[in-house]
């Protein structure tokens, strides 16, 4: 099998598309009056439209990021901003118009839902198609759905919270969603509420030079658990599309929550994340990253971790092919005294690939007692792949603990032999090494994901091998 | 990811889905007990003819010829750096050691173009001195490694009955396989887990390259107890040892000795005790 086979694979597996049938798309490009008319359309309160309105200016003024990968290729004007594909946001699968249930059920999302979710959503193009919430869970009072539905039936929640831990002007990117989000999940859970089974939204883009602007808020009230996950997939076209979601997460008081991501966009989408969270007293944040696809990514989850004694963990893995560059990475604020962090990343590269891992611990003056680490690790499966790592430590306070590790490697020739004289071709040995040097994040993840991961890792490194 | 509930997640993928017999791959000859098999016409064999081997340009092997049948085992001594482990891992195909003349043939077939993994395919097992610590569950490699052997389509209920059969035969827990492979392993973890993947490949001919370096009595003993489970007609035996104790109770068939990159003597079991009575250095003397 070549390299070329990777995409073909793709193609069959997420790659397709259905055609389009969308009941309302914006122009392409943007301007005001492309925000007013989708304001309009979604039937928004006036502070939401001036919140949009605002945004937009500041995203015009703000400059692109210059420090990271390369965006030089993005068309602003050539993007469709909105595109509506549903009357509206089903509660039962059957409801979903034909073509899009034919996607997610290629996808596998209603077997998924049966099997071990609490809930699901799925988005398609800029709008949520359907959501469904265990009823055991709602009647706990927990609330999750699509972020448009949150703003109408839980306005005084998104108002109380939305863009209060990422401001619109954090980055041009952030200002850019701020201005024309649409979809993204809204999820609350009361106090005390432990969400045993995790909830998931599925994100797919459809059509063509399509922008994907979710909004994601979480909020875990005091004492309360859940683990959420995304996944992101979209067809092979030629041009490239944009994904800019901020998400936003709340961890209260002694609250635990896991975000889990599962990028695998195809290699032409744009992945320019924020995502940002904050833990107060006691309180557990963990990112589970995982970034396989995307043609760019530019994503470094943040805790801000305001309450004492509060942790962060983030777990990420980058695979980088040909044509690819993973900029990712994390960012921790020690605000409190008695937090702890964990940075674990690991990134493969081949085939020309490109990984950089950009992280930042701050420990912050009267934030005693911190513990901080950082470890990341590097595979290089050939001499054209390249990883560049971008540390940043700022420590206001002597006592802190803080470490760093990073190790760049490449898969040794002796464990190779020892692998193949056990009969495994070299590019299946390759997987398994590949496998094993990911083993921390796999085991973070439900079952069901971590067999799809290793098998879509496998697959990655079939034709690896000249 | 725990291994066992993988495992739970193929079986259910395999549900209804009879267990299948797996052909004995040994040599497959059809014989039907052992005084037949041993006369079998059709035992393969594994030939070494006039191997000159270099390492970093340096010649080790200068003419080395060794032939062993299925079913027979020979013992391989000789001092350090002689060349055993070196004609060891050129059989087995490592890329470093160059073949710069001779022969590596697995009935008549040359295998020296080949790649460690076709070789491996055929049935020639490698038990390492330094087995590799690669961080990867054992359940999971040892799927991989019986699929590899055994077919991509090899259910995971046959996987299940036979790892169960060779953890039996080992001593080992099931519980030993949740662990990543080689990775913190004691010596004797380490040759056991060797033996694990022989038992379950059933390869036709097995090296033991020092196999029993590093081990304490009781792990020996175990070694020991499984290399005579699996010895048989349909297994041919390469044992590189230094111990001459642990050489005479695999009761071989031959015994050789190397020196200097060479085979310079070979004969039956009694060539043993003369190697632990007068050395290495005697035997020499004598030959010449």
């Amino acid at each position: 099998m070549g390299i070329g086979s990777i995409n073909d694979d793709y193609g069959e597996k997420y790659g397709f598309h259905v055609s389009e049938k969308a009941v309302f798309r914006s122009p392409k490009g943007l301007n005001e009056e492309v925000i007013r008319e989708l304001s309009a359309k979604k039937g928004e309160p006036r502070w939401m439209l001036d919140f949009r309105l605002n945004a937009f200016k500041i995203f015009l003024v703000k400059q692109m990021p210059s420090w990271g990968a390369d965006l030089s290729q993005i068309d602003f004007d050539k993007i469709t901003y909105y595109l509506k594909p549903s009357e509206e946001s089903a509660k039962r699968w059957e409801d979903v118009p034909e073509h899009i249930k034919k996607t997610f059920d290629r996808l596998g999302v209603p077997e998924a839902e049966r099997k071990f979710l609490g809930g699901v959503g799925a988005q398609f193009e800029s709008e949520s198609v359907y959501h469904k919430l265990r009823d055991d869970l709602s009647e706990k009072g927990v609330i999750f759905t699509d972020m448009d539905s949150a703003l109408k039936d839980h306005p005084e929640l998104v108002k109380k919270y939305l863009s209060t831990l990422v401001p619109t002007s954090d980055n041009k990117f952030a200002a850019l969603n701020s201005a024309v989000w649409s979809g993204g999940s809204f999820i609350y859970v009361p106090p005390g509420v432990k969400v045993e089974v995790p909830l998931q939204a599925y994100f797919r883009i459809n059509a063509k030079n399509m922008g994907q602007f979710e909004r994601t808020l979480i909020i875990v009230d005091k004492g309360a658990e859940v683990h959420y996950i995304e996944g992101c997939t979209a067809p092979v076209y030629s041009t490239d599309s944009l994904h800019a979601a901020v998400v936003e997460v709340f961890a209260l008081e002694g609250a635990k929550v896991r975000y889990t991501t599962i990028q695998n966009w195809s290699g032409d989408v744009y992945n320019l994340v924020t995502k940002r969270a904050i833990a107060h007293e006691n309180a557990i944040v963990e990112w589970v990253d995982g970034n396989l696809g995307s043609r760019t990514t530019m994503k470094y989850p943040s805790v801000v971790l305001k309450g004492a004694n509060s942790r962060a963990d983030v777990l990420s893995i980058a695979f980088a092919g040909r044509g690819q560059h993973q900029d990712a990475g994390a960012k921790i604020i020690h605000l409190a005294p008695g937090t702890t962090s964990r940075i674990i990343s690991k990134s493969i590269a081949k085939d020309g690939g490109r990984t950089s891992y950009r992280g930042l611990v701050k420990v912050c003056e009267g934030a005693n007692s911190v513990k901080a680490s950082v470890r990341c690790d590097a595979l290089l499966l050939d001499d054209k792949s390249r990883s560049d790592t971008y540390p940043t430590m700022q420590v206001e306070e002597e006592d802190a603990t803080v470490c760093h590790e990073a190790t760049v490697g490449k898969i040794g020739e002796e464990q190779l032999f020892y692998l193949m004289q056990r009969g495994l071709k070299e590019e299946e040995a390759m997987a398994l090494i590949v496998l094993g040097f990911i083993s921390e994040f796999t085991k973070a993840l439900p079952l069901e994901y971590s067999i799809e991961l290793n098998k879509l890792i496998e697959l990655e490194m079939e034709g690896s091998v000249g | 990811m725990g291994f066992e509930e993988a495992m739970k997640i193929l079986d259910q993928y395999d549900e209804g889905v009879p267990p299948r017999t797996i052909k004995d791959l040994g040599c497959g000859c059809g014989c039907k007990d052992e005084d037949s098999r041993k006369k079998c016409p059709r035992r393969a064999v594994l030939a070494v003819k006039n191997l000159h081997v270099s390492v970093h340009g340096k010649e080790v092997l200068k003419g080395v010829d060794l032939t062993v049948r299925q079913g027979e085992v020979h013992v391989l001594m000789g001092p350090n750096g002689a060349g055993k482990s070196t004609l060891a891992m050129a059989i087995a195909g490592h890329p470093a050691y160059e073949i710069s003349k001779g022969t590596v043939t697995l009935n008549s077939k040359n295998v020296l173009g080949l790649e460690p993994d076709e070789r491996a395919r055929l049935g020639i097992f490698l038990a390492f001195q330094n087995p590799q610590e690669i961080d990867i569950n054992l359940g999971t490699f040892l799927f991989h490694l019986y699929k590899a052997r055994y077919g991509k389509d090899a259910k995971a209920a046959d996987f299940n009955r036979d790892l169960n059969a060779s953890l039996k035969a080992l001593k080992l827990d099931r519980a030993f396989i949740d662990r990543q492979l080689n990775v913190g392993f004691s010596g004797g973890e380490k040759k056991k887990v060797e033996m694990l993947q022989l038992l379950l490949t059933k390869p036709a001919f097995a090296i033991f390259d020092e196999t029993d370096s590093g081990l304490d009595i009781d792990a020996l003993r175990v070694v020991r107890d499984a290399f005579n489970k699996i010895r048989g007609p349909c297994l041919g035996v390469i044992l590189i040892t230094h111990l001459p104790k642990h050489a005479s109770k695999m009761e071989p068939d031959s015994v050789h000795i190397m020196m200097n990159g060479a085979i310079t003597q070979t004969d039956g079991p009694a060539l043993i005790d003369k190697i632990e009575k007068e050395g290495y250095g005697e035997v020499k003397l004598k030959v010449v």
